[in-house]
């Protein structure tokens, strides 16, 4: 089977953000870009299936900048076989995500979607849920383990106080959590590899989907901050801390 | 303005979860309150004496035992034909089901608010809580999650909603119910604890962890949480994680032991009333955030501590 795996461009999660002082947004200038860490793990997932032989092709995915290549190239140097970016300069929206993946879906005919469940810019933890809608397929969120038999797949989830397996029938997508795998990095000499991979490239206007935004951001501010409290010598003062704000 | 809220519960009680959102949900307009379940009844009647409420909307069906998206989802999207605005708790149900809702309703969601600015407009946390973003919607109708800990939580007892029963459109034959494990454990949950003792990579091994958190915890009456560092050492379970990618808690005491602070750790806890902190380095970023900090070394202070309160 084939399996799709949409990775996106953010920014890298090591990095602090800095909201811009005219709060229109969060200054992505000069600031290093990476995958979103859920996404990596949905490559790590996909290729495993395949060196387990449950998958023959992994079709990588990227809707974003020109820059969005170079996120798939790191997807191919890990292990996926092709990619396909869908250029814009515009923020697209989970929504509109979904609906140019489905479009992509019904051209590729992959048995499984493998998206991460939430990007770390955004937040929103939505694009995976709403394919599986448009797609009407089954929908594995939150994954910590999943294991494909046959016509089916079945997911263990990552649900508050504990974890629920449920069995979808394939094709389904499955969004991912952060202990389902450790990504492997890329070697250098698939990093050279990747660079011969094919990579499409493709616009929103090509799979004929209206993307315009719904939701529109009318200011980005800091948060407020929190300001430190004072130290103290020794666990008596602690105690006598704790009793004097009524912690205790 | 008509609201639906999605009610969390297991079948038998109503959770805490659902009380921010009907708090949320009545800055918008009417609640109307959604129980989907099988067996539900007596959650239907909880929801129904929840302050504000005032109509619940029942869908007692064995499809629905296990609250799969793939069953749920069509059956809020039909009951949006007369409802306005769908909100739901940012818990993981919360997380699964309505984005799909949203899709097939062609709304674009608002993930995770933090307020209300009006019927269109919601401050909402972007990249882990370090930027907060206003948002406003021109969907028709709105699907929301709700972060729990960012509203008061409304009154159990006071309302008197109607009950209705509705019924959804049964097994999509898409997905399954096989299995779930849930921690059992006395110990309050870390959403709802009021006080919360956590735990960091310091610790070092998870004998260490369970011989120097938990009597602190036991005697305190605490939920026990822990950094992803120490989850991913093993220490503890994962659904002990406080931060970005784990739960978001706002305890009137948090207590961080051995946590140095990284972003994504003070994203999920940063709310929290009072932050005391016990690390052996002084310049640890958790410092920068807590009320009170303790330099010392915590395999000492923690029993001390333990021991004096």
């Amino acid at each position: 089977m084939k399996i799709l795996v949409p990775v996106k461009r953010v920014i890298d999660y090591n990095v602090k953000p800095r909201v811009k002082s005219d709060g229109s947004g969060v200054d992505l200038a000069n600031v290093k870009m990476s995958m979103n860490p859920f996404d990596e793990i949905s490559v790590e997932e996909a290729i495993r299936l395949k060196e387990a032989g449950k998958a023959e092709e992994i079709i990588a995915v990227s809707v974003g900048p020109q820059k969005a290549q170079e996120t798939l190239r790191t997807a191919l140097a890990m292990g996926a076989d092709r990619a396909i970016l869908v250029m814009t300069d515009d923020e697209v929206e989970p929504l509109g995500v979904a609906k140019i993946l489905a479009k992509i879906v019904e051209e590729e005919a992959p048995k499984l979607v493998i998206c991460g469940k939430q990007a770390i810019d955004d937040d929103s933890n939505q694009t995976g849920q709403m394919l599986a809608a448009l797609l009407g397929w089954g929908q594995g969120t939150f994954a910590n383990t999943v294991a494909v038999d046959g016509d089916s797949i079945e997911v263990k989830r990552e649900i508050d106080g504990g974890l629920q397996t449920v069995k979808l029938n394939l094709p389904a997508v499955v969004t991912t959590d952060l202990r389902l795998n450790e990504p492997r990095y890329a070697s250098l000499p698939n990093i050279m590899k990747a660079k011969k991979k094919p990579m499409d490239e493709k616009t929103p206007a090509d799979y004929g989907v209206d993307i315009s935004p719904r939701l529109t951001t009318t200011n980005v501010t800091e948060p407020p901050v929190r300001q430190a409290g004072e130290k103290v010598e020794d666990v008596d003062a602690l105690v006598a801390k704790l009793k004097a704000v009524g912690a205790i | 303005m008509k609201t639906l809220v999605l009610v969390e519960h297991d079948n038998t009680n109503m959770k805490d979860a659902t009380l921010a959102v009907v708090t949320a949900a009545s800055q918008l307009g009417e609640v109307h309150a959604l129980v989907v379940g099988s067996g539900c009844a007596s959650v239907g009647e909880q929801a129904a004496k929840v302050a504000g409420v005032a109509t619940v909307h029942v869908a007692d069906d064995a499809a629905l035992a296990n609250q799969l998206a793939e069953n749920v989802a069509p059956l809020v999207a039909s009951l949006m034909e007369r409802h306005d605005a769908f909100l739901a708790p940012a818990t993981t149900t919360g997380k699964n089901i309505a984005p799909r809702v949203a899709a097939l309703l062609d709304v674009m969601q608002i993930s995770d608010i933090l307020s209300v600015e009006s019927e269109d407009t919601f401050t909402r946390p972007i990249y882990a809580g370090n930027a907060i973003a206003t948002v406003k919607s021109s969907d028709a109708k709105k699907v929301i999650t709700v972060r729990g800990t960012a509203f008061d939580k409304a009154a159990t007892e006071g309302g008197s909603g109607t009950i209705e029963g509705v019924t959804g459109a049964g097994e999509s034959g898409l997905s399954s119910f096989v299995s779930e494990e849930i921690a059992k454990s006395e110990r309050p949950e870390l959403t709802s604890a009021k006080i919360i003792v956590s735990g960091g990579r310091a610790l070092g091994s998870s004998e260490k962890f369970e011989e120097v958190i938990t009597p602190l915890a036991d005697k305190l009456g605490a939920g026990i949480g822990a950094s992803r560092a120490a989850v991913d050492a093993g220490y503890v379970p994962n659904d002990y994680q406080v931060g970005q990618t784990g739960k978001i808690v706002a305890p009137e005491v948090y207590i961080a032991i051995g946590i140095s602070g990284a972003i994504q750790h003070l994203a999920g806890m940063k709310d929290s009333k009072v932050i005391v902190a016990i690390n052996k380095d002084e310049d640890a970023p958790i410092f920068q955030i807590a009320d009170i900090g303790l330099v010392a070394d915590l395999f000492n202070a923690v029993p001390e501590l333990t021991s004096k309160v």
